[in-house]
C-alpha cells in the first residue's frame, strides 16, 4: 500500500514547484546565447569589418546600436564578444570543476591524513590573489586566453573543494553512506556513483555565481589589455576602446558593459533556482 | 471542577500559509489544577495546538479560526532540553534572571530562591558553587533547569510538549516523578503533549486523542481506555507492546 | 547449535573515552538476540563494529567459525546487513528504490541481469510494498515505507545476521506494529540470525528470543526472553524495566476509580 508522501515542510512561498528565478535566467542567457552562436549567420557584418566613413555612429536602421571609431558594427562586436567570452568562461571552468570536486570529496570523505593534506593545500592557494597570479602567468605564457585557463585551473578549484569537502564530510556520517559500505561497494564506487551525484548539485550551484565572477575578471584583463587580445572581440577591450569617447559616445563602453551585467545576473538567477530547487527535494 | 477554566479552546483553527489546515476545530478545557493529556503521532497537530495556546506559532502558521482563552500565567516545558536552552549562559544565572524579572526582587532574593528551586527539582548542590553550561548538563539534568525556568513564573498552567521524548527511559521516569511531585506541592494544571499513550495514560486522568489537526476522542482516561470507541484510540491502545509483570506482583 | 555470531573482547576507545570494554556476547543461529541500553550504553557502536564500519581496538569477532575483520571479503560483507535508525538519512536521496536495489543484486550478482527487475518486484512484495514503489525517489516515500524499503536493501544480498539498529524509534507507532511483523516474519522465512537494538523494552519483548542489556560499554546482562521479563538478575535490568511507563490498570466499571488522580 502505497501510503500518502511525507508531509512536506512549510514553504513560505505556497509550494509551487516552478521557480521563476530559474527560468527568468535560463530564458535571459538564451536569449543572449542563441543570437551569439547563430552570429556567423545572422549578423551582415562581420567583426573587424570597417569602414572609416561610418566611425562612431548612433543607433540606426542600418546600424542598430550603431558603429565604433572603426566604423564597426557594435551589434555584431557585442555578439562576436559574447561568443569569445563565454566559451571561455564555460571552458576555463572544466579542469578548475572536476579537479576541486575531486579533491573535495575526497577529503570530506576519507577524512583524517587526506583531509588535512588536502586542506593545507587549499589554504595554501588560496592566499595568492588571483589578479597578481593571472599577471604573472600572462607575464610567463604571453597574455590571451591561454593565461586565463592556465590561471584558473592552478587557482579557481579552490572554492569546490571547500564546498564539497564540507558536504561530503556530512554526507560521510549519513546511514546511507554506512549502508553503502555494508554492503560491500569499494571506497571508488561510493565516491563517484554515490556520493558524487549528491555534491554535483550543489557545486552547480557555486558554479553559477563563479562563471559570472570569471566572466568579470575576463573582462576586466580585457580592459587591462593583459587579457584577450584584439583583435579577437573581447567586451573588455570594448570598454577600453570606448573609454575616449565616454562623456559623448558612452554607449560605446556602456553596452558591453550591460552585456557583462546581464550575463552575471542571469547566472545568478539561475544559481538562485538551482539552489531553491535544491533544497525543496 | 471548581470555578472558571484556566484554558479554554474552542473550534481551534489553524492553517499553513497555503491555506492547508493543520489543525481543524479542536476544543478542550482545563480547569485549575488539573491535569489533560493531548495524545497523538507526528503531524496529528498536537504540538502545533500548544503553541497557540501561548501565542508561540512558528513562522507559517496562522490561527484562522476559533478562541484561545488563557486565565492565569502560562509556561512550557519543550522537548529538546539541551536545545531549549541557550548555550551561552550558564544555568544557575540564568535560573536567577528568570526570577528577578518574574518577581521584581533583588538579586540577592532572586538568587536565594533560584537554588531553592534548582534543589526542588533534585540538581545538585555542586551549581551552587559552580555554575555550569547547558553542553555540560546531562539531558535529564538539562531538562530539569528547563522545568525550572518554567516554574519560575509560578505558573497557574504548564504546557509540556513532549517532555521526555529526547531523554533516557530511567531518566524519563525520573523527570515525570519530577513533574508529579511538583505538581501535588504547588498546585498547578497541566497539559501534557505525548505520542506516548502509556506515558499520557499514567499521569493525566482526562485524555484528548487528536489524529491529523482533529480531537477524535476526549475524556476521563479511565472511561476512554475501558470503552474506546475510535478506531483511532482501539489502535493505539493495541500498538502499546504489552509487558509481562514481574514476578511477585507489581514492579518497585 | 553452532553460534552464528561470536564476539569477543571487543573494546573501542573513542580518544579517552571507552564506548566498548571487553564485550563478550554470542548470538545463535536463527534467533534474535534483543540488545537493550540507554544512550551512552555503546549498542550502536558494537552494532557498527559487527558490520564493519568500525575498528575495534581489541577483541575478535566470528562469523560461522570464520574470523570476521574490518578487511572483509565481498561474501563476508553479504553476510552481514543493517538497517539503521533514522529513516530520513538511510537511503540514498538521489537514487530510486529499483536503482538501489538493483546495484545490490548486480554487485554481488544476486541473479543474473535479465532477472534483476523480476528480483526487485519480489523484493518489493515480502515487504509488503507496491512494485511501484520501484520508480520512487526517498523523500516520495513515507518514514514507513523507507524502512521498508531499507529492509529489502538488506535483505537482497541474501545476509545470514541482520542487524536492525532501532529501526522502528523514528518512527510513528502505528506504523511501528508492521514493521515489527515485518521483522518476524522475514526473519523465518530468510532464516536470518538478528541483531536487534532498541532502547524500548516493549519493543525487545516483541521481538526477541534472547535480551542482552549494556550499560557504559560494558554487558551486563543476557537472558532469555521470559526469563529477563519475569525477573532480571541485576539491577540495572530491574531498573529499566521498571521505568517502562505502563498503561494503567483500569478495573471494570462499578468498582471505583483504581487510577491515581491529581485531585
Amino acid at each position: 500500500m502505497i501510503g500518502r508522501s511525507p508531509r512536506p515542510p512549510l514553504r513560505p512561498s505556497g509550494g509551487r514547484p516552478k521557480t521563476p528565478p530559474l527560468w527568468i535566467g535560463c530564458s535571459m542567457l538564451v536569449l543572449l546565447a542563441v543570437p551569439a552562436i547563430l552570429a556567423p549567420w545572422i549578423t551582415p557584418y562581420a567583426p573587424g569589418q570597417q569602414n572609416l566613413s561610418a566611425t562612431l555612429l548612433p543607433p540606426s536602421r542600418g546600424h542598430w546600436l550603431g558603429t565604433d571609431q572603426l566604423g564597426r558594427d557594435l551589434l555584431t562586436r557585442i555578439l562576436y564578444a559574447a561568443r569569445t567570452d563565454l566559451s571561455v568562461m564555460v571552458l576555463a571552468q572544466i579542469i578548475p570543476v572536476c579537479t576541486g570536486v575531486f579533491l573535495g570529496m575526497v577529503a570530506g570523505y576519507f577524512g583524517r591524513g587526506i583531509d588535512a593534506a588536502v586542506t593545507l593545500f587549499t589554504d595554501t592557494v588560496i592566499a595568492f590573489p588571483f589578479y597578481l597570479t593571472v599577471i604573472i602567468v600572462a607575464f610567463l605564457s604571453g597574455s590571451g586566453q591561454r593565461g586565463i585557463y592556465v590561471t584558473f585551473a592552478l587557482v579557481g578549484w579552490v572554492v569546490y573543494a571547500r564546498v564539497v569537502r564540507g558536504l561530503s564530510a556530512t554526507f560521510r556520517q549519513q546511514d546511507w553512506i554506512a549502508a553503502a559500505r555494508t554492503l560491500g561497494y569499494p571506497d571508488l564506487r561510493i565516491l563517484l556513483r554515490h556520493l558524487l551525484p549528491n555534491v554535483l548539485p550543489q557545486a552547480i550551484v557555486v558554479l553559477m555565481t563563479d562563471m559570472a565572477a570569471l566572466l568579470v575578471a575576463i573582462v576586466t584583463l580585457g580592459y587591462l589589455g593583459i587579457g584577450i587580445m584584439p583583435p579577437t572581440p573581447d567586451w573588455g577591450t570594448m570598454i577600453a576602446d570606448g573609454r575616449p569617447f565616454l562623456s559623448t559616445k558612452w554607449w560605446l563602453s556602456a553596452l558591453p558593459g550591460l552585456a557583462v551585467v546581464y550575463t552575471g545576473i542571469a547566472l545568478s538567477l539561475i544559481g538562485d533556482g538551482l539552489a531553491d530547487r535544491i533544497r525543496r527535494t | 471542577m471548581s470555578g472558571p477554566a484556566s484554558i479554554d479552546v474552542e473550534g481551534l483553527e489553524l492553517s499553513a500559509r497555503s491555506g492547508r489546515k493543520l489543525v481543524t476545530d479542536v476544543g478542550f478545557r482545563t480547569y485549575p489544577g488539573e491535569t489533560l493529556g493531548l495524545v497523538g503521532e507526528s503531524g496529528s497537530g498536537k504540538s502545533l495546538t500548544l503553541r497557540a495556546i501561548l501565542g508561540l506559532l512558528p513562522p507559517g502558521v496562522i490561527q484562522t479560526g476559533g478562541r484561545v482563552e488563557r486565565r492565569g500565567r502560562c509556561a512550557m516545558v519543550f522537548q529538546d532540553p539541551v536545545r531549549a536552552l541557550p548555550p551561552l549562559s550558564p544555568v544557575a544565572a540564568l535560573l536567577t534572571e528568570v526570577v528577578r524579572c518574574n518577581r521584581q526582587s533583588t538579586r540577592e532574593a532572586a538568587r536565594r530562591e533560584a537554588m531553592e528551586l534548582l534543589a526542588s527539582l533534585g540538581l545538585p548542590d555542586s551549581l551552587r558553587r559552580e555554575d555550569r553550561y547547558p553542553h555540560e548538563l546531562s539531558g535529564g539534568q538539562c531538562q530539569r533547569v528547563v522545568i525550572a525556568l518554567a516554574l519560575a513564573r509560578r505558573p497557574d498552567v504548564l504546557l509540556c510538549d513532549e517532555p521526555t521524548t529526547a531523554l533516557d527511559v530511567t531518566v524519563q521516569k525520573q523527570i515525570l516523578g519530577v513533574l508529579e511531585r511538583l505538581q501535588r506541592e504547588l498546585g498547578f494544571g497541566m497539559i501534557l503533549v505525548t505520542h506516548n499513550l502509556a506515558v499520557a495514560a499514567s499521569l493525566c486522568p482526562r485524555l484528548a486523542v487528536l489524529k491529523e489537526g482533529r480531537v477524535v476522542e476526549h475524556g476521563t482516561t479511565a472511561t476512554l481506555l475501558r470503552n474506546p470507541s475510535h478506531p483511532y484510540l482501539r489502535m493505539l491502545i493495541r500498538s502499546v507492546l504489552p509487558l509481562p509483570r514481574l514476578e511477585g506482583g507489581r514492579h518497585p | 547449535m553452532t553460534a552464528a555470531l561470536r564476539i569477543e573482547g571487543i573494546t573501542v576507545d573513542y580518544g579517552s573515552l571507552r564506548a566498548l570494554d571487553g564485550v563478550n556476547l554470542d548470538l545463535v543461529q536463527n534467533t534474535t538476540l534483543g540488545l537493550v541500553g540507554e544512550s551512552g550504553s555503546g549498542k550502536s557502536t558494537l552494532a557498527r563494529v559487527i558490520a564493519g564500519l568500525v575498528r575495534p581496538d581489541a577483541g575478535r569477532l566470528e562469523l560461522g567459525g570464520r574470523p570476521l575483520t574490518r578487511r572483509r571479503s565481498r561474501p563476508q560483507r553479504k553476510s552481514v546487513q543493517m538497517v539503521f535508525q533514522n529513516p530520513d538519512a538511510s537511503l540514498n536521496p538521489r537514487l530510486t528504490v529499483r536503482q538501489m536495489l538493483s546495484e545490490a543484486l548486480l554487485f554481488h550478482r544476486i541473479v543474473p541481469r535479465n532477472l534483476v527487475l523480476a528480483r526487485c518486484r519480489e523484493l518489493m512484495s515480502r515487504v509488503r510494498m507496491e512494485p511501484d514503489a520501484l520508480g520512487r525517489f526517498p523523500h516520495e516515500l513515507s518514514g514507513g515505507q523507507r524502512q521498508r524499503i531499507a529492509l529489502a536493501r538488506a535483505i537482497s544480498v541474501e545476509p545470514s545476521l541482520l542487524i536492525a539498529d532501532e529501526p522502528t524509534s523514528a518512527l510513528d507507532v502505528s506504523v511501528q506494529l508492521d514493521i515489527l511483523e515485518l521483522f518476524r516474519s522475514l526473519k523465518s522465512e530468510f532464516r536470518l540470525t538478528v541483531l536487534f537494538i532498541s532502547h524500548d523494552l516493549g519493543v525487545i519483548h516483541a521481538v526477541s528470543d534472547v535480551v542482552a542489556v549494556m550499560k557504559q560499554g560494558m554487558l551486563v546482562e543476557v537472558s532469555p526472553r521470559d526469563r529477563f521479563f519475569a525477573g532480571p538478575q541485576t539491577e540495572y535490568g530491574r531498573q529499566l524495566l521498571a521505568s517502562v511507563p505502563r498503561m494503567p490498570e483500569i478495573p471494570p466499571r462499578g468498582t471505583g476509580h483504581g487510577m491515581k488522580g491529581n485531585r
